[in-house]
Formats: C-alpha cells, structure tokens, sequence
C-alpha cells in the first residue's frame, strides 16, 4: 500500500548481494569476519544471529555505507554500495532522535532530506502518516525526553519507514525495551512490513524474535574470523502471529536448531572453519513430514 | 501560611538578616569618634598649624570612611540623574556604564564571530585540533592586560584597545567549549545525517550547532564573565570613559562614596549579564 508491491528480483541476481565481505583491524593477525556471502531477496526479511563480537553491527554498518569493509562487494539492485545513501533506511540501537526537536521534527528532518523540494504541507502530511503508522500520533509534539523507551524506538521505525527507502537495516532495535513492550513492537514491526512489502536487514541476539519475524536467518559463528556459517529458511507460513506462533509444530525444531547452533557449534566454527558459502538448511520440514499438511495447517489456524 | 514555610521565603529572610547585621556593623565602625578621642587641648597657634596642614582639630573627626546614610545618599543622587553630562570627567553612571556595556559588547561579538567558526573547524578536523593546539596553549594563558602595549602601540587609540582586549579574553574559553561541543557530538547523531544524506551545510546548522549548543552557551558564559572582569581594568589603564574609569577617577577624588557605589553597580550588572546567559543556556538546553 505504501510502497510498490514486492516484485521478484531479476533472475539470476539477487536483490542485495554480499561477496567475500571481510573486516580487519590493523595490528590484529585473524579478520573480524571474512568470506561472508549471502543475499537478499525483494520483500524479504532476514535476521542475523550471532555471538557478540562476531561483527554482526559491522556487516550491518558496511550494508548502511557508513563502514567500509576491507575486502569484499556489496551490491543492492544492480549497484554496489558506495556510501551512506536515502535507498536504505537505519533504525539505530540507541533510537539516536534529537533530543532538541520534537516527534514531528525529527520525522520531518529525515523527510526533508529525502524530498528536499516538498512544501511544508506536503511533508506534515507525509511524516503524520508514518506516526499514525506507529501509533504514536498523541505524542508527535513531545521531545523524545517525554517518551518512554519503545516509544522512542517507534519513531525511530517511524523515521525509517518514513523516507520509503528500498530496503530497511536494523540493528537490534528492541535490545533495550521489556519483554512486553518488545513483543507489542514486533507485532506492530511485523505488521507494518507485510503491509509496505519491505525488505529488511536485521540484527538480534533473540532467537524468538528471529523466528517469528524472518524468512531466513543467517547464523554467524564465533570471531576471530567468523562467517555466515548457515542459512536457516522459516517454513512456517507468513502470516504467523506472536500469540500462536509456538504452537505451529515446525516453532521447536526451528528454535531449537537456532539454539543448539548459538550454544554449541557456533563457537567451534570461529577461526574460518565455517564453509565460505553455506549451506541453507530448513529444520522445519522434518516436523512438517511427520505430520499429515492438513493437521499442520489447523494448529496454524 | 504555607507560603511563609518555602525555601524560597526562608533563604530570602536569611538574605536580608544577613544584610542588616552587614549594615548595622558598617553604622558602628564608621561612628565619628567621641569625647577622649578629642585629644589635649590646643593653643591657638597650633591650631592654626594643624589647620595649614589641613588637619582641622575643629571639624567632627571621622575615619574618612564613609557611613551607610552617607552611601545612601550618593547612591540615590547617582540613581536619580544616571544620564547628566557635565564635560569629560563628570558624567553620569548610566553613562559610564553604558560605555563599559558597549565595550564589553563589541568585543565579546568579534570574539563569537571568530571563536565559534574556528571553535567549528577544531572540533569537526582531527589534523587542525593538532595543528592549532599549540598556539591556543600558549595564547590562552596570557593575562589580557598584557597585550595592552601592543595593542596601544599598533591601534593607536585606546578605546579600541579596550575593546581588543575585551576580545583577546573572551575567545579562548568560547573557542575550546565550541570545539569540545563539537567534537563530542553524538556518532550516531552524525550516523543519522549521513544515512539521510544531509549536506555539510545543513548537517552545521541542524545537527551539530544545536546538539553542542549548550557547550557553546558554556564558553560564552564564562568569556562574558572574564570580560566583565577586565572591562575595569582596562578602563583603569586607558581612561576617558567608562565604569573603570569612573572608580579610577573616583579614586583620585578621594570620593570613597563613588568608589563603593561604583563597585556595588559592577557586581550588579555582572549579575544581570550572567543570568541573561542562563537564561539564554536554559534555552538550548535539551533532556536527554
């Protein structure tokens, strides 16, 4: 509705494409991370889960333009990401809204930039279509010091989405809001993406949310040189809800397969023992074979 | 009544106890000295030796330092006519002080126009911190004052040297609060410019002026506190008009009066200056 429907990627490449990414510090013998591959589809969500240190926020920063890595290419929609640019939106750890400028300001500031040639009306429109999308239009004339902490991280969303970009990177934006408000977030998150068909790039360190929002979710082993040590695809089916999301009988096999790869193999797949392409594993079809479909889709239902 | 238990009503009844057991202290030191103080009695003759010497044993003998009715008095004829101008050595105290405020102003102007760019450039260019550094370390520790023979010696005129001193002491503190403002902008602030592809110009004005502007209000507190200090004693060293000028003149006068009422104007208007710079810093402060 607020973007263009999500249209499959040319044939034969990918919406986003990440080639041999690596990151080195100098003075360190072993890179952060190298011979990280993997892509993304149009209109897909991907989480990438792994230990501290592994330089997940890295990766994320070189997609956002505002690292650079030191070897390796990324390309978006044909074109290799050079720096900083309004075709991806960043939703920050910390929020990062201007204290000094209300709700409606800071949303404006990230319109303006993005359709500098827009009339006042025309961007107060725009910017309270994306507050009333987040549910925050009582408080679009409160400073950010008057919000609560998943309020903030709403307008940061808000201001996201705002600009339309092509594809939305966030890193870890729920890591520092409660249980409660995280999952109303996630639903008001997941909700928003279905609807604009956004392609989305995200960091977490909580393997529920990761199975409840993506489509896939890149698993990184332990740094010194870390990878993308496997692709997990979610075959649970899209339209999955926080409430009942647990009892689809692919939910256990699913999370448990993330959980025994954070807990167990990640940390003997540092030091680039972990393949440079990975394979993509889909731990839900077993249970799915065990069960007749149609059982499947009433526990669903 | 409540009113009467608040801080504010208590901290202010202490203020003016404080103020009457000042004066009352004041009224008793500076009692004209009574009957043994008289001395022996004098004979005609030296009488009137004393009286060449202009110690006249016939006026009631004081102290020389003034009572508080005395300084009420002078308070009020100074309050009453601020504006009169009887000829360069005789003019009102609005006068005076308003050649000190335009001083003061002027150069604390030329100083933001100078420190809050340079302050900028600093804080935003690793290499020029560096480069200009050692110049900033060694200018900044020179007492104002200082710079006065040079400053006469090349401008020529010493009501533009005053306002040059003026200038040379507020730059610094301004100049090293800009550039700490500056350079401890949040990174993600700046994160949020760049992602948005803000241009240099309007990343200035939008993201780090107001984001170091309570820094910047800072250093210029502090830089119109300075100049209020050397305002007098500038004025002192180069004469002509001014509130320094005014206590120095005074002085030659032997008019302990004006002295002491020229001081009490002093620290009243630096008070006025700094709460007009809180007020301005409550302004551009921001919660985070």
């Amino acid at each position: 509705m607020l973007n263009k429907p999500a249209t499959d990627a040319t044939p034969g490449r990918p919406f986003l494409q990440v080639e041999g990414l690596a990151k080195s510090y100098p003075g360190t013998s072993e890179p952060v991370f190298d011979n990280v591959n993997f892509s993304i589809a149009r209109g897909e969500f991907v989480c990438i889960i792994g230990h501290s240190g592994c330089g997940k926020t890295t990766i994320l920063n070189v997609l956002a333009g505002l690292e650079s890595a030191s070897a390796g290419h990324v390309f978006m929609d044909g074109r290799e990401v050079a720096g900083p640019s309004l075709e991806r939106g960043v939703v920050f750890q910390g929020h990062a809204l201007m204290p000094w400028l209300t709700v409606r300001k800071n949303i404006a500031f990230a319109v303006r930039s993005k359709w500098p040639d827009w009339t006042s009306a025309q961007v107060d429109t725009h910017v309270k279509k994306y507050v009333d999308l987040v549910g925050l239009s009582g408080a679009i004339d409160k400073k950010p010091s008057a919000l609560s902490g998943g309020m903030k991280q709403r307008v940061g969303i808000a201001r996201a989405f705002a600009i339309e970009p092509k594809m939305l990177l966030l890193d870890e934006p729920f890591g520092a809001l409660d249980a409660l408000t995280r999952g109303t977030i996630q639903d008001e998150l997941l909700a928003i993406v279905r609807e604009t068909h956004q392609t989305v790039f995200m960091i977490t360190h909580d393997v529920d949310e990761a199975v409840l929002l993506a489509d896939k979710i890149l698993l990184m082993s332990n740094g010194p040189q870390a990878r993308v040590a496997e692709i997990v695809r979610n075959t649970m089916p899209r339209d999955r809800q926080r409430a009942t999301v647990h009892h689809d009988p692919q939910y256990y096999p699913l999370r448990n397969h993330l959980v025994d790869f954070l807990v167990a193999r990640s940390k003997d797949l540092s030091h680039g023992k972990a393949p440079a392409h990975p394979p993509t594993v889909e731990p839900g079809r077993g249970a799915l074979a065990d069960t007749p479909p149609s059982v499947t889709l009433k526990a669903v239902a | 009544m409540n009113f009467l238990k608040t801080q504010n009503f208590k901290a202010t009844l202490v203020s003016v106890l404080l103020l009457l057991v000042f004066l009352a202290a004041w009224q008793l030191a500076t009692l004209p000295a009574t009957g043994g103080a008289a001395g022996p009695a004098v004979s005609a003759e030296q009488a009137e030796y004393l009286k060449m010497l202009g110690k006249d044993p016939g006026t009631a003998k004081t102290g020389g330092f003034p009572t508080p009715l005395q300084m009420g008095q002078t308070a009020w004829r100074h309050l009453s006519d601020p504006f009169y101008d009887n000829g360069p050595n005789d003019k009102g105290i609005a006068i005076q002080l308003g050649h000190s405020l335009a001083r003061v102003g002027l150069g604390f102007l030329l100083a933001c126009l100078v420190a809050i760019p340079l302050g900028f450039l600093i804080g935003m260019s690793p290499l020029m911190r560096r480069a200009l550094d050692p110049f900033i370390q060694v200018l900044k520790p020179i007492s104002p004052l200082a710079w006065m023979p040079l400053a006469l010696y090349t401008i020529k005129d010493s009501s533009t040297s005053g306002i040059f001193v003026i200038f040379i002491c507020s730059v610094w503190p301004m100049l090293i609060n800009t550039a700490f403002g500056v350079s401890a902008v949040k990174r993600e602030w700046l994160n949020v410019a760049k992602t948005l592809e803000v241009d240099p110009l309007r990343k200035a004005f939008l993201v780090i002026l107001p984001a170091a502007a309570p820094t910047i209000l800072t250093g210029m507190r502090i830089s119109m506190g300075i100049a209020w200090l050397v305002i007098v004693a500038a004025e002192m060293l180069v004469g002509g008009t001014g509130i320094g000028y005014f206590v120095w003149n005074e002085w030659n006068n032997l008019s302990l009066t004006n002295v002491i009422f020229a001081i009490v104007v002093i620290g009243v208007m630096g008070m006025l200056l700094d709460l007009m710079f809180a007020q301005l810093q409550k302004w551009v402060t921001y919660a985070e």
